[in-house]
C-alpha cells in the first residue's frame, strides 16, 4: 500500500511536482501498446538523477511496493502495465546522452533517451547504432534494453543485446550494480549485462547504459521484387540465405498488407502482387555491387515477376517509407490491432507463411503479414474489434495456434516484443517447466519481496 | 451537478472515433507540450484514454479530465503523425464542448464569448475602446517587432511583449457596406479574421494589393464576425453556432469563386470545423457549410496554385545579397491543410533569400487560449522557436498566421532579437509596390 507518508517521502526525494497520484494521471499509466486489460497504479514518480532513482527503489524495497519502470509505454507485450498497488517510475527526465566516444566507439546514455535521438546523434559523427525498432521515434533505450528490442536490421546487425556493453542499475534492495565495461572484451565476473538485457524490469532498475557503436556503412543498394505467389517470395528469402548473402534488411509484405499500404500511401505499389520483398544490401561499395547483382539474379531465378532497383536516394527512401507505413496502414482498417512476432529459423519462413494463411482461413479473421523475413521474424497482424467478443475469442485461439506452429518449426514465441504479461502463460510451452522454475528461483533470490515488475515473464501477478 | 452517468452517455457520442486509437504512442514524438513535460496526460494518447475513462464512468467528477483536456495547443501535430488516423482535433473540440455544456462555462468565459464575441458589433466597439486606452497601461518597447509590455505589474499580462491594437481596425478602412472590386476572371471573397482586422490590418491591405495586382475580383462583406474558434476551443458550441450562422448569412449574399483568408487558423476552422462541429443537422445549414468549406482556401495557396502558378518557380536562384527571411509553418496551415510550399513561394517571389530554420513546422506554442492559461509552458515552447529563428541569421520571420505572428513577436522581443515579423503577403505586396514604382 502506498500510504500518505510514502507519498510524502517520494515528494521529498524527487520534488512534489514529480509525484503523481490523481486518479486521472493513474489512468494514463495503466496501459501500453499491447492489447491487454489496463491496470491503474497507485502513484507515479519522475526521478531526475541517479540518487533519486536509488532512493525511490529503496522506498519500494522498505515498503514492499511493486515497482514498474515506464519509458515511452510502446511495449507490445504488456511489460509496462503496472500493479494496482504499485508505483510507476517514469524515465522522461532521465534523457541525457552522457557521452559519445568516437575513439572507442561507444555511447553512454540515461535510460530515457529516445532511440532515434541517439541514432541521429551518432550518425552526425559518422557512426552507426543499428537497432531500429518500429517505435524508434518514441521508444527509449532503457525500454529497448529491458525488452531486447529488434528492428529491421536484425538479420545482419543483430538486435539490442548485441550492442549493450555495460550497465549500471539498482537491484531490488536499492544497491548500485555495475556490469560490463567500456572495452570490446570483458571477462570479469558473471555476464550480468547479458542477463539484464530483456529482463523487462524484473531484475533491476537501469540508471546508465553503455552501447556499442560501429562505423556507418559506405554504400547501400535497395530493391523491390514483385511476386505472383507468396511461396515464391518466401522461397527467395531461404535461397538468399542459402547463397551466404546477408542483406542488411530483407522484408516481406503480403497482398493484404500491400493493398492497405497502397490505399493509405498511394506509393504506386502493385496491388495485384501476392507478395513483395524489399531488400537492402550495404557495406563496401564493391561488395554492395556484387551482392546486389547476386540478389537480383536470385529473385529472378525464384520467379519474381519484376524487380525495381532504387536508382536514387529518394527512390530508396520511398521503398522504406512504404515498409515503415505498413503498420500504420493496417491500423487504419479496424479499431483493434494485435501485432504478433512469433519467429522461426529463417529457413522455415516458407512453412510459417503457409501456416499463417491456413490460420487466417480457419478462424475467419483478417491477418496482414509483413515483417523481417530475413531473420525469421514475421509480424502477423490481426485486425479486429475488441468489442466484438465472439470474434475476439477466435483471435485469441488463432494467436495460440500461431504460437504452436512457430514452436513446432523450432521457433520462439517472441522475436522482439518480449514476454511481458501477454506471453507469460505460454512460456512453459517454449522453454519447459524447469527453465521457468530456474527463472523464478533466480528472481526470488535477487528480489525476495517480489517488487520488481511482478507478474511479467515468469507469470502470476500478485493482484 | 447532474450525475456522471449522464456525462458518460454524452461522451459515447465520440466512441467510434475514440476506439481508433491503438495506444501505439507515436504522438509522443511530435507533441510540443509532451516535449516540455514528459507527462502522458499531456499527449494525445493520454487524453484519449481519459475520455475513454469518462465514457466508462470511472471518475467521480469531470474536473480532472477537463483540466487535462484543456492543456493542449490543438496544434494537430499528433493527428498529422497518427498511424491510425485518429481525428484528434475533432474529438478534443467535441469533448471540450460536451464537458463545457455539462459543467457550464466559467463566468469570465460567459462574459467574453456570449456577451462580446457572439455579437460582432459589440465586440468591435469594445475593442475600439480598448485601443484608445491601451497607452495607459502599456508602453511600447521600441523594437523590430513593435511590441509593448505592461506599464504596471499585472498578473494577466505577466512579462508578455504583446502587439498593440491597430489605431484603426481594417473594417473601418473599407466602405460601410463592404468592399467590392471587379476583376478579370476569378472572384475571391475575403474573410478577414479578428486578429488581422484588429492587430494586423496591413495583412488585409496587402491581400487587396496582391489580389488586385493579379486581376482577381474581390468582395469583403461588412460586419464580419469571428470564425468561432476561441469559443469552440473553450467548448462554447452555442456562441460558435451563432458566429457561424452570422458569417454564413453574410457570405451567402456575395458571389464568389473562392473564399480566402490570410489567417491559417480561420481557414482551417472554416474548412474543417464549421461543417463537422456545427450541431443543427436538420436545417440544411450543414450542407451549405460543407459547400462553403469546399470553396475555402488559404490565400497563399490560392495565389500560387490558382492565380499565378508562375510564382511557384520564382526566386529559384535567390539573390544572396537579398534580405534573409525564414519561414515558420503554422500548424493550422501545414498539419491541418497541407499548405507549406505556397507561402514559401510568395516569400521567394518577393525577392527574399529564404533560409530554412530547423524545425520550421514545430508549433510556436501559441495555441490560442493555451497561451492565456498556460503562459509559462507556451513561452518555453516558443523559446525553442525563437532560438531556431535566431540561428538562421534572418532579419525577417515570415508566417501565414496572425496568431503565430503574435506569439513569435513576443518570443523574439523577449530574446531581444532584431527580427521583424511579417505575413508572406506583406512581403510580396511590398515587393510589388517597390517594383511598380
Amino acid at each position: 500500500m502506498i500510504t500518505k507518508a510514502i507519498v510524502d517521502r517520494l515528494k521529498e526525494i524527487v520534488g512534489p511536482e514529480n509525484v503523481l497520484t490523481q486518479r486521472e494521471d493513474m489512468l494514463t499509466y495503466s496501459y501500453d501498446a499491447a492489447v491487454l486489460d489496463a491496470k491503474m497504479p497507485a502513484a507515479a514518480v519522475m526521478p531526475g538523477n541517479t540518487e533519486e532513482i536509488g532512493d525511490v527503489v529503496t522506498v519500494c524495497h522498505e515498503n514492499s511496493i511493486p515497482l514498474t519502470v515506464r519509458g515511452a509505454g510502446t511495449n507490445l507485450s504488456g511489460g509496462t502495465i503496472p500493479e494496482n498497488t504499485g508505483l510507476v517510475m517514469l524515465t522522461g527526465r532521465l534523457n541525457k546522452i552522457i557521452e559519445i566516444n568516437e575513439a572507442d566507439m561507444y555511447a553512454v546514455v540515461q535510460p530515457g533517451v529516445v532511440t532515434a535521438t541517439l541514432a541521429a546523434a551518432v550518425e552526425a559523427k559518422g557512426l552507426f547504432y543499428p537497432p531500429d525498432p518500429g517505435s524508434q521515434a518514441v521508444s527509449t533505450l532503457g525500454g529497448n534494453v529491458a525488452e531486447n528490442a529488434g528492428g529491421l536490421r536484425g538479420l545482419k546487425y543483430g538486435v539490442t543485446k548485441d550492442y549493450v556493453m555495460g550497465l549500471r542499475f539498482f537491484d531490488a534492495r536499492g544497491n548500485y550494480v555495475k556490469t560490463g565495461s567500456r572495452t570490446v572484451k570483458c571477462a570479469t565476473g558473471y555476464n550480468i549485462t547479458g542477463l539484464m538485457v530483456g529482463s523487462e524490469g524484473t531484475l533491476g532498475v537501469l540508471d546508465e547504459i553503455t552501447l556499442k557503436l560501429i562505423p556507418a556503412p559506405a554504400a547501400r543498394h535497395s530493391l523491390v521484387a514483385v511476386y505472383d505467389t507468396i511461396d515464391q517470395a518466401s522461397e527467395t528469402v531461404a535461397a538468399i540465405i542459402a547463397a551466404r548473402i546477408v542483406p542488411a534488411t530483407l522484408e516481406i509484405l503480403d497482398n493484404f498488407t500491400i493493398r492497405a499500404v497502397e490505399d493509405f500511401s498511394k506509393a504506386g505499389l502493385p496491388v495485384e502482387a501476392a507478395a513483395l520483398l524489399l531488400i537492402e544490401v550495404d557495406g563496401h561499395p564493391a561488395v554492395v555491387k556484387e551482392e546486389g547483382e547476386k540478389v537480383e539474379a536470385l529473385c529472378k531465378k525464384m520467379g519474381a515477376a519484376s524487380i525495381n532497383v532504387a536508382q536514387t536516394d529518394e527512390e530508396r527512401d520511398k521503398i522504406w517509407a512504404a515498409r515503415r507505413s505498413a503498420l500504420s496502414a493496417l491500423a487504419k482498417l479496424k479499431p483493434t490491432l494485435v501485432l504478433e512476432d512469433a519467429t522461426v529459423p529463417r529457413s522455415k519462413i516458407p512453412d510459417m507463411v503457409k501456416s499463417l494463411q491456413e490460420i487466417a482461413e480457419r478462424y475467419q479473421i483478417d491477418i496482414g503479414t509483413f515483417g523481417h523475413a530475413g531473420d525469421g521474424n514475421l509480424h502477423p497482424t490481426i485486425l479486429t474489434d475488441k468489442r466484438n467478443t465472439e470474434e475476439f475469442h477466435r483471435v485469441e485461439a488463432a494467436i495460440e495456434e500461431i504460437f504452436d506452429r512457430a514452436l513446432a518449426l523450432g521457433g520462439t514465441l517472441s522475436g522482439e516484443h518480449g514476454t511481458g504479461i501477454a506471453k507469460a502463460p505460454f512460456l512453459e510451452k517454449e522453454a519447459g517447466y524447469s527453465s521457468i522454475l530456474f527463472s523464478r528461483q533466480l528472481r526470488a533470490a535477487l528480489d525476495p519481496k517480489n517488487i520488481l515488475n511482478p507478474g511479467k515473464i515468469t507469470g502470476v501477478s500478485t493482484d | 451537478m447532474a450525475n456522471m452517468n449522464e456525462l458518460a452517455n454524452l461522451v459515447k457520442e465520440l466512441e467510434e472515433q475514440l476506439v481508433t486509437c491503438i495506444r501505439c504512442g507515436m504522438c509522443q514524438s511530435v507533441c510540443p507540450l509532451f516535449e516540455q513535460t514528459r507527462k502522458e496526460a499531456d499527449v494525445a494518447r493520454g487524453k484519449l484514454a481519459l475520455l475513454t475513462g469518462l465514457m466508462d464512468n470511472i471518475f467521480s467528477d469531470p474536473d480532472g479530465v477537463n483540466e487535462r483536456l484543456n492543456r493542449c495547443l490543438l496544434c494537430g501535430s499528433c493527428a498529422a503523425n497518427c498511424p491510425s488516423g485518429v481525428n484528434v482535433l475533432e474529438i478534443f473540440i467535441k469533448a471540450r464542448a460536451i464537458l463545457a455544456e455539462y459543467k457550464g462555462l466559467s463566468p469570465a468565459k460567459q462574459l467574453i464569448f456570449k456577451k462580446m464575441l457572439a455579437n460582432p458589433g459589440t465586440f468591435d466597439t469594445l475593442v475600439a475602446w480598448a485601443g484608445k486606452f491601451q497607452g495607459l497601461f502599456a508602453k511600447p518597447d521600441d523594437n523590430a517587432q513593435g511590441t509593448s509590455c505592461a506599464r504596471l505589474v499585472s498578473p494577466l499580462l505577466a512579462d508578455r511583449h504583446f502587439l498593440p491594437l491597430a489605431k484603426t481596425p481594417f473594417h473601418k478602412e473599407i466602405p460601410k457596406d463592404g468592399f467590392r472590386k471587379k476583376g478579370k476572371k476569378l472572384k475571391a471573397a475575403i474573410f478577414t479574421g479578428c486578429l488581422i482586422d484588429k492587430v494586423f490590418p496591413n495583412v488585409a491591405r496587402s491581400a487587396i494589393k496582391v489580389l488586385d495586382h493579379h486581376g482577381v475580383g474581390m468582395s469583403i462583406p461588412a460586419g464580419q464576425g469571428c470564425c468561432g474558434i476561441p469559443a469552440l476551443a473553450s467548448g462554447d458550441r452555442e456562441t460558435f453556432t451563432r458566429l457561424v450562422d452570422h458569417n454564413l448569412a453574410l457570405f451567402r449574399q456575395e458571389r464568389f469563386d473562392v473564399l480566402v483568408t490570410a489567417c491559417a487558423t480561420c481557414t482551417s476552422t472554416i474548412k474543417k470545423l464549421w461543417p463537422s462541429v456545427y450541431k443543427d443537422a436538420s436545417s440544411g445549414v450543414k450542407e451549405q457549410l460543407t459547400e462553403l468549406a469546399g470553396k475555402t482556401m488559404d490565400i497563399n495557396q490560392f495565389i500560387v496554385d490558382n492565380v499565378a502558378p508562375e510564382l511557384s518557380e520564382a526566386g529559384a536562384t535567390p539573390d544572396q545579397a537579398a534580405e534573409v527571411v525564414t519561414y515558420h509553418d503554422p500548424c493550422h496551415l501545414k498539419k491541418s491543410l497541407g499548405v507549406s510550399a505556397q507561402p514559401r513561394a510568395l516569400v521567394r517571389a518577393a525577392g527574399c533569400n529564404l533560409k530554412e530554420m530547423s524545425g520550421s513546422d514545430k508549433c510556436c506554442g501559441m495555441g490560442g487560449s493555451f497561451n492565456v492559461y498556460h503562459y509559462d509552458l507556451s513561452a518555453s515552447i516558443g523559446q525553442i522557436k525563437q532560438e531556431n529563428i535566431a540561428a538562421t541569421s534572418a532579419t525577417t520571420l515570415a508566417t501565414g498566421c496572425p496568431a503565430c505572428m503574435m506569439q513569435i513577436s513576443d518570443m523574439l522581443a523577449k530574446g531581444k532579437a532584431n527580427i521583424r515579423v511579417r505575413h508572406p503577403l506583406e512581403l510580396y505586396a511590398e515587393h510589388l509596390e517597390n517594383t511598380n514604382r
